[in-house]
């Protein structure tokens, strides 16, 4: 049986009198590929950055890795790519290893040195992400796509047992949204990497996700994307021509 | 009067060490202050400083003591202030612009209510190197050792929090205790470089060098290297400046830290070609 990686269990969350999530469960195991979709303020972003104790619960519970949030400390084992960083200065002096390197967490945070073992895995994820030509780049010379691989690189690096990307894809052309997708894929399918992966990219993410979420608010519809594609939510979601949409983008009916 | 005889002078010797030391410590704080856009909390700070000094004045504690009166004064505003921007209802920039009001509006009426502005309140606003003591230096290093030590081995958290405060939190840094261990010590260093360069002019000192170090600096430690330069080359050429060309000290400390930024993002500008 894959283990538990994280559970949500009855969450609720609220800003003063609104509701913004409402009896939220589900788990993901050990080689989940879950999507979650939902329209604009379905509480999507909300419900990642709860899992990992960046929103307040206002009630329910949230474990990782079998801990409770507010006892987990095993972070090397969670890597997460937020919708958008704080950072917006181009001059930011951190080049794209050193910002891969943040990566290597202790339980004091990033580790000040690394070996050898994990500075031979540091050139293999950069090599594997195509940014090794990049490493003395500064961070913020990068275009959009290229700073999203330093960053899932940064999320990789300290090898995870889940991975949490909030809308990866929202600043990348369609080439490389498709580049990101493949990598993710291949990190799901040869290194078992749990993968939490929110989005707009319906058609894109219903052909790679294993299992697909219909949020707002709270969860509509928990199955995979053939059963999703065949339910009375697709239409309210996509409106009734979705099928064709999807034929046009993909070749292929649900 | 010769360069070297300049030296021999007690005041100078004190000051340049004390300035070298302070350089250092404005840097090696502000270099986090600005990439975390907390450039306006020294600002902030030093207006608060003022409206402490102005009471510990008020309170007719002697000029020996006035420092060591302030700093627990201003640590507390420290926290204040960090509470405030970190309120989810007053935006940063808003809350710093209420404590700088509230301190400088203090500041004056405590001023008033001692008499007025008198000869102590004004070598604290716009500095006044006569007045460094072998203390200030002595507790001016104490910090220095703090801060080197805290930025070696806690650096890489503190640039981790600069880059994105989620990222670092999901990598195990207690975000919030960093916020408060780097405002504290901005706060130590507001305090013990208002003689040198003056409750108006010291938040300068926490920008300027660290912005000319980012406009040529390619990676964190050569960026934090180079504001600690910056800091201490713009202090020192200030101090022997100001004594050479009969100026005052803290602006034309500032006003060397302001060339050695336009330099620096001259040369930046030149090197993307």
């Amino acid at each position: 049986m894959p283990m538990i990686l994280l559970q949500a269990e009855e969450l609720h969350i609220a800003y003063g009198s609104t509701d913004i999530l409402r009896d939220i469960s589900f788990q993901v195991r050990t080689g989940d590929y879950l999507g979650i979709v939902g329209p604009n303020g379905s509480g999507k972003s909300t419900l990642i950055r709860a899992m990992l104790g960046l929103v307040p619960a206002t009630s329910g519970a949230v474990r990782l890795l079998g801990q409770p949030l507010a006892q987990f400390s095993d972070w090397q084992k969670i890597g997460y790519l937020p919708q958008r960083l704080s950072f917006a200065n181009p001059h930011f002096p951190a080049t794209v290893e050193e910002i891969v390197r943040l990566g290597f967490i202790d339980k004091h945070g990033p580790k000040r040195r690394i070996d050898a073992s994990e500075a031979r895995h540091l050139e293999e994820i950069l090599t594997r992400m195509g940014i090794i030509d990049l490493r003395q780049q500064l961070i913020g010379h990068l275009s959009g796509g290229q700073q999203q691989r330093a960053l899932l690189a940064r999320a990789l690096v300290g090898r995870p047992a889940l991975l949490l990307l909030d809308e990866p894809t929202t600043a990348l052309d369609p080439e490389t949204r498709e580049d990101f997708y493949a990598i993710v894929k291949e990190l799901n399918r040869e290194l078992g990497t749990a993968i939490v992966l929110i989005t707009h990219d319906t058609w894109n993410i219903g052909q790679y996700a294993k299992r697909f979420v219909y949020l707002d608010k709270t969860v509509i519809f928990d199955g995979t994307f053939a059963e999703f594609c065949a339910s009375a939510e697709m239409t309210s979601f996509f409106g009734e021509h979705s099928n064709k949409t999807i034929y046009h983008h993909h070749g292929e009916h649900c | 009067m010769p360069f070297f005889e300049i030296l021999g002078y007690g005041f100078i010797q004190r000051a340049l060490i004390a300035g070298t030391l302070i350089g250092l410590l404005c840097a090696l704080l502000g270099i986090f202050l600005v990439l975390r856009r907390f450039s306006l909390i020294g600002d902030g700070l030093a207006h608060f400083t003022f409206g402490s000094v102005a009471l510990v004045l008020l309170c007719g504690v002697s000029a020996t003591w006035v420092t060591y009166a302030a700093i627990p004064l201003v640590l507390i505003g420290a926290l204040g202030i960090l509470k405030l921007t970190s309120s989810a209802r007053i935006h940063g920039d808003t809350a710093i612009g209420i404590v700088s009001a509230l301190g400088i509006a203090l500041g004056v009426i405590l001023a008033s209510l001692s008499g007025g502005y008198n000869v102590d309140l004004f070598s604290y606003l716009f500095g006044n190197i006569l007045i460094i003591s072998r203390n200030d230096v002595l507790l001016t290093a104490a910090l220095a050792i703090v801060v080197v030590a805290v930025v070696a081995l806690r650096g890489r958290a503190f640039f981790a929090v600069a880059f994105d405060e989620d990222l670092a939190r999901t990598s195990g840094i207690n975000t919030g205790r960093a916020n408060i261990i780097l405002v504290l010590l901005t706060a130590l260093t507001v305090v013990l470089a208002m003689k040198l360069v003056g409750i108006m002019l010291v938040s300068a000192l926490l920008i300027l060098p660290p912005v000319a170090a980012l406009q040529l600096g390619r990676g964190f430690l050569p960026t934090l290297l180079l504001a600690a330069a910056c800091g201490i080359l713009s202090v020192l050429s200030g101090i022997l400046a100001s004594f050479a060309l009969n100026l005052p000290t803290g602006g034309t400390i500032i006003v060397a830290s302001f060339l050695l930024f336009v330099v620096a993002a001259l040369v930046g500008r030149w090197r993307r070609g």
